[in-house]
Parts: C-alpha cells; structure tokens; sequence
C-alpha cells in the first residue's frame, strides 16, 4: 500500500524533472530573448516542483533517499516518467506542442491533486496549480500562433502533434498503482483527467486550424521502466558528476 | 525622435552633467556621447546574453537539484540584463534589431571572457565568483553613470548580480572543502579565469581609446585600472578563506600604495581574443546566429498571427 504511494508521488516527480531538464536545453537558443526567458523559468518550475515531489517520495519510502539520490542515483530502468517528457527537444514547434499537452494535463491533475488525502502533496499542488496555469496560458497561446501562423509553422506543428499524439495514451492509462491512489482518496481518477484533457485539447487544436492524428500508432512503458532509446543518453548527461565522482557533496 | 537643439541646450547639457543629475531620453545631447553610450551599453546587453552560453553549457550537468535550480535562475537573470539593456539603449533611438544584427555580424563587441570555454563544474563556481564578482565592481560604479536609463537598469542588475556571485562563491567553497580532486577542480577553474577576468576591466588607463572622454562626461566614473586594483584588493581575501592560490607570483601587498601589487597582463592574449582569435570566438557567434535563423519562422508566424486576428477583430466590427 505505502509502496503505491511511493511510486505514484515517484512518478510525478519523475515527469517533472525529466521535462525540466529537457526544457533547460533551450537556454541561450531560444528564438528570442523573451522566449530565453521564458524557457528558463518553465525548466525552473519544473525542476522545483521535482525536487519537492522527490523529497516527499524519498520520505514515503523511508529508505534514506533524498531528491539528489533518486534523481541522479538511479538507472534508466527505475525512472517511472511517461515517454512523452523525455523526448529530445526537436524544434520551437516539438517544444510548445509537447508543452501544451503536458500543461494542461498538469493543470487539471494539480486542481485535484489539491484536494487529496495525502496533505503534503496537496500543498506540492497548490503551489504548481499556480505556475501550470499560467504555463497552459503560455503553451496554448503559442500553438494557436505557430498552428494559425504561416504556412511554415502550420505545417511544423501538424507534424509535431502527428509525432507526439501516440505518447498521449500512456498519460491516462490507470494501472494498479493509480487505482490504489484513487481508492485512498490521495489521487482524482485518470478517466475524469482524460476527459477534461481531451475536451480542452480537442478545442484548442481546432481553434489552432491543426487536426487530431487519425492513425493509431500508440506507445507507452515509462512507467515501467521501457523507456525510448534517448532516455539513457539524457540520463547519461544529466548524473554524470554524481556518477563519476560517488558520494561527493557539490 | 531626437530632441531639437536650441541655443543654449549644449551649456544646459554641460550644467547637469556638472550637477551630478541625470540626462533623460528627452534631453539634448552631444552626437558623440549618444553614440559613445549606445556603444557601451549595447555592447554590456550583448555580454548578458553571450554570457548565458558558457553557465548554459552546464546547466544539464549541476550535479544537484538546488545547484541545477540556482544555475537555471541565474542564467534567466541574465537575459532579463539583455532586456533591461536593451530597452536602455532603445531610448538612444537605436533598434534591438539593428544592435542585434551588429552582434551577429560582428561589428559589435561582447565581453571577451566569455569566448573562454567552461569546461568543469568549478568553472560554474569561478564564473559566479570572478566574472560577476568583476562585473559588479565596474557596475556598481556605473551605477552613477550620467545617463538616466541606463543608471537606473544598472541599480536593478546589481541586486541581482551581488546574489548570482555568493552563488558561485559557494559553489568554489564547497569544492575547497571537499575531496582534494574536488579542490583540484577549483584550483584549475581559478588558474583558468584569474588573468581573464583582469582583462574584464579593459585596457590601462593611458591606452584605452574611449576612457577619457567617457569620463568627462561621467558615463564612466572610475578608470579602467582603478576598478581592476579594487577587484585584485578584495579577492585576495577571498581566495585565502578558500585555501586557493591566485595565479600571479607578484602578487604581493604594496604598504605604501595600500594596494596588492599584481603581475603584468598578457595584453597580446586581450587583443587576440578581443579580435576573435578566441577558443570559443566563433562558437558563441554561431550559437546565437543558429537562435536567430531556426527563430525566424517563429517570428514570421507570430507577426501573420496577429495580422490575421486584427483583420478578425476588423470583420467582428463590421
Ligand atoms: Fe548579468
Ligand atoms: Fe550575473
């Protein structure tokens, strides 16, 4: 039961930093300095929002592993993020559209989050309720320009969502882990998320001229260690001090 | 537009410049010193932003969460400098295009120490302590400067500057007080940056081609090797609570000057790298030529964007 708890607030965190540290990539390369700005502070919210979510699942565990520990001292097999986070950056268009999706499922997964059982992760919500509604605000806002845009960008984005719907699933798929968190109180049901998620998203892609993919190609596995084959690389950068040097303080 | 000039409006210049108060955008001003400023101050813009570059190189790498996070901040601090700058030097009549285009084309200068790569996670650390350390020196004093806009962008950088150097002093503390590879680490980051971040200041006195009458009309308020001795004189202190050794065997306390002594700059390396025969010259160059040219779609979009839902709100109207 408590090792349900611990991976379901393990994979939150997981998702948080594994897009945190994709999106600091940006930094310096943006399409202009506003957006250098912009990118920094979305990969910041992300990357406090881990180490909150890590440090309580290091506390769930009560094993002695802290955020640092879990997130630089596991293997690629033990990370619980879903695929959709750890995709490489791709461009402007890849970025925003991966964004949109996970902000508004962040968005609603956090407004119910504030109400669960479990009350240090309901104050963990509260506070990325906040920072996930003015980052959906953001991400919906740049795929109605880029998809309402030029042509060029039109396009950029079509092939961006046609490359990122089939990561969607794997979102809302509910395994035991979600059913016990639900039964608890301490997490809303994924079906309820997906609904709200969908409604939104449906919207806001029409109000963008682009159209829902119709082929059912559809991955999933993160959440059980199956990773793509760039979480390893990602992996590689991310722990390699941790990794070369064991046991140091930095 | 650029203010008329009256009879007159030159002595009302030179009274206010003598007053110590500030000229305003509306104000006039001689031709000279508008062009002198727009030079400085885009060129401290375009150092911001090169500047994200080497920390940039490392945030992927911190090797924490609260090191990734502070780096992750810090970087973002210095961009909003760009902006700052940037909208000071806007009010000199001068586009953020045209001073960008500039960098780009490498008619303007940045701050050459940040053609020098990072290489290890105490570079981060250096960077932090030395190069905003100087940094702050020289803008603290500019804080002062005679023109309004860009005086009062340097009170806000420095609040945030003075932070982003503890930052980086911590980051060398932690490695001094860890593993000898650690402090191995923090010792090659200083050797490295120690000669570098000297040249930060500019060239001496008697050789700096805009220094003089940059003086006179108080957008400089201190020279070139004033500002450097006060940064030799307080990291000395400095890297003796770290335990490091600075790079330089004439360093040594002058009592009669009230001042360390310190060893001759490579002057030959300043020009080398100032003309772009740097390590990471043409890196970071590129790097920001590469933003520009995969942002230009971005851009195109946003402005066919807002075209199509101003001819939208037209229509409504109707
Ligand atoms: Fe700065
Ligand atoms: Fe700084």
């Amino acid at each position: 039961m408590s090792n349900a708890h611990f991976s379901y607030v393990l994979r939150l965190g997981d998702n948080a930093l594994i897009i945190g540290q994709r999106l600091s990539e940006w930094c310096g390369h943006s399409p202009f300095l506003e957006e250098d700005i912009a990118m920094a502070n979305t990969a910041l919210d992300h990357v406090g929002r881990a180490r909150m979510l890590l440090t309580h699942a290091g506390d769930l565990e009560g094993a002695g592993r802290d955020e640092d520990q879990l997130a630089y001292l596991r293997d690629e097999r033990e990370f619980c993020n879903v695929l959709l986070c750890e995709l490489p950056i791709g461009d402007f268009a890849f970025t925003l559209m991966r964004q949109y999706l996970l902000d508004v499922y962040h968005l609603h997964l956090f407004e119910a989050l504030c109400r669960s059982q479990d009350e240090v992760l309901a104050g963990i919500a509260a506070k990325a309720v906040k920072e996930s509604s003015y980052h959906c605000r953001r991400s919906a806002e740049w795929v109605c320009r880029l998809g309402d845009g030029t042509d060029e960008s039109h396009r950029r984005m079509q092939s961006a969502l046609d490359e990122l719907w089939g990561y969607t699933d794997e979102i809302f798929a509910a395994d035991a882990v979600d059913e016990a968190m639900r039964a608890q109180g301490i997490a809303p049901p994924l079906a309820e998320l997906e609904r709200l998620w969908r409604a939104d998203v449906e919207a806001l892609l029409a109000r963008a001229t682009l159209s829902v993919p119709d082929d059912n190609w559809r991955a999933s596995g993160g959440r059980e260690g199956i990773h793509t084959e760039h979480m390893g690389v990602l992996l590689a950068e991310m722990q390699v001090l941790q990794r070369s040097h064991p046991g140091l303080a930095w | 537009m650029p203010p008329i000039s009256s009879p007159g409006a030159e002595a009302r210049f030179d009274a206010t410049i003598a007053a110590e108060e500030k000229i305003e955008p509306r104000d006039w001003m001689p031709e000279k010193y508008r062009r002198n400023l727009v030079r400085q101050i885009s060129q401290h813009a375009h150092s911001e932003v090169v500047g994200q570059l080497p920390e940039g190189n490392w945030i992927t790498r911190a090797p924490t969460l609260r090191r990734k996070a502070t780096l992750l901040a810090k970087v973002q601090d210095e961009a909003g400098h760009g902006l700052y700058l940037y909208s000071a030097a806007e009010t000199l009549g001068v586009s953020r295009e045209q001073m960008q285009d500039d960098l780009l084309s490498g008619r303007a200068k940045y701050a050459s120490i940040f053609n020098y790569p990072s290489l290890t996670w105490a570079d981060v650390g250096a960077i932090g302590w030395l190069v905003d350390g100087a940094a702050i020196v020289n803008q603290i004093s500019l804080c002062r400067t005679s023109y309004g806009p860009y005086a009062r962008a340097l009170v806000r950088i420095c609040k945030e500057e003075s932070f982003h150097m503890r930052q980086g002093f911590e980051i060398m503390q932690t490695l001094c007080g860890g593993t000898s590879e650690q402090k191995a680490m923090a010792q090659d980051a200083l050797d490295r940056w120690w000669w570098p971040t000297l040249m930060m200041f500019g060239p001496h006195d008697a050789e700096s081609a805009h220094s003089q009458q940059s003086m006179q009309w108080k957008i400089k308020r201190q020279s070139n090797d004033e500002l450097r001795q006060k940064f030799v004189d307080q990291s000395v202190a400095q890297a003796e609570h770290l335990g490091l050794v600075l790079p330089d065997s004439d360093l040594k306390w002058n009592a009669a000057r009230d001042h360390y002594d310190f060893g001759a700059i490579d002057w030959d390396e300043f020009q080398r790298v100032l003309n772009g025969g740097g390590h990471c010259n043409r890196s970071r160059i590129k790097a920001r030529r590469d933003a520009d040219q995969d942002g230009e779609w971005v851009r195109e979009a946003m402005l066919t964007y807002a075209d199509k839902q101003r001819a939208r709100a037209v229509e409504d109207a109707a």
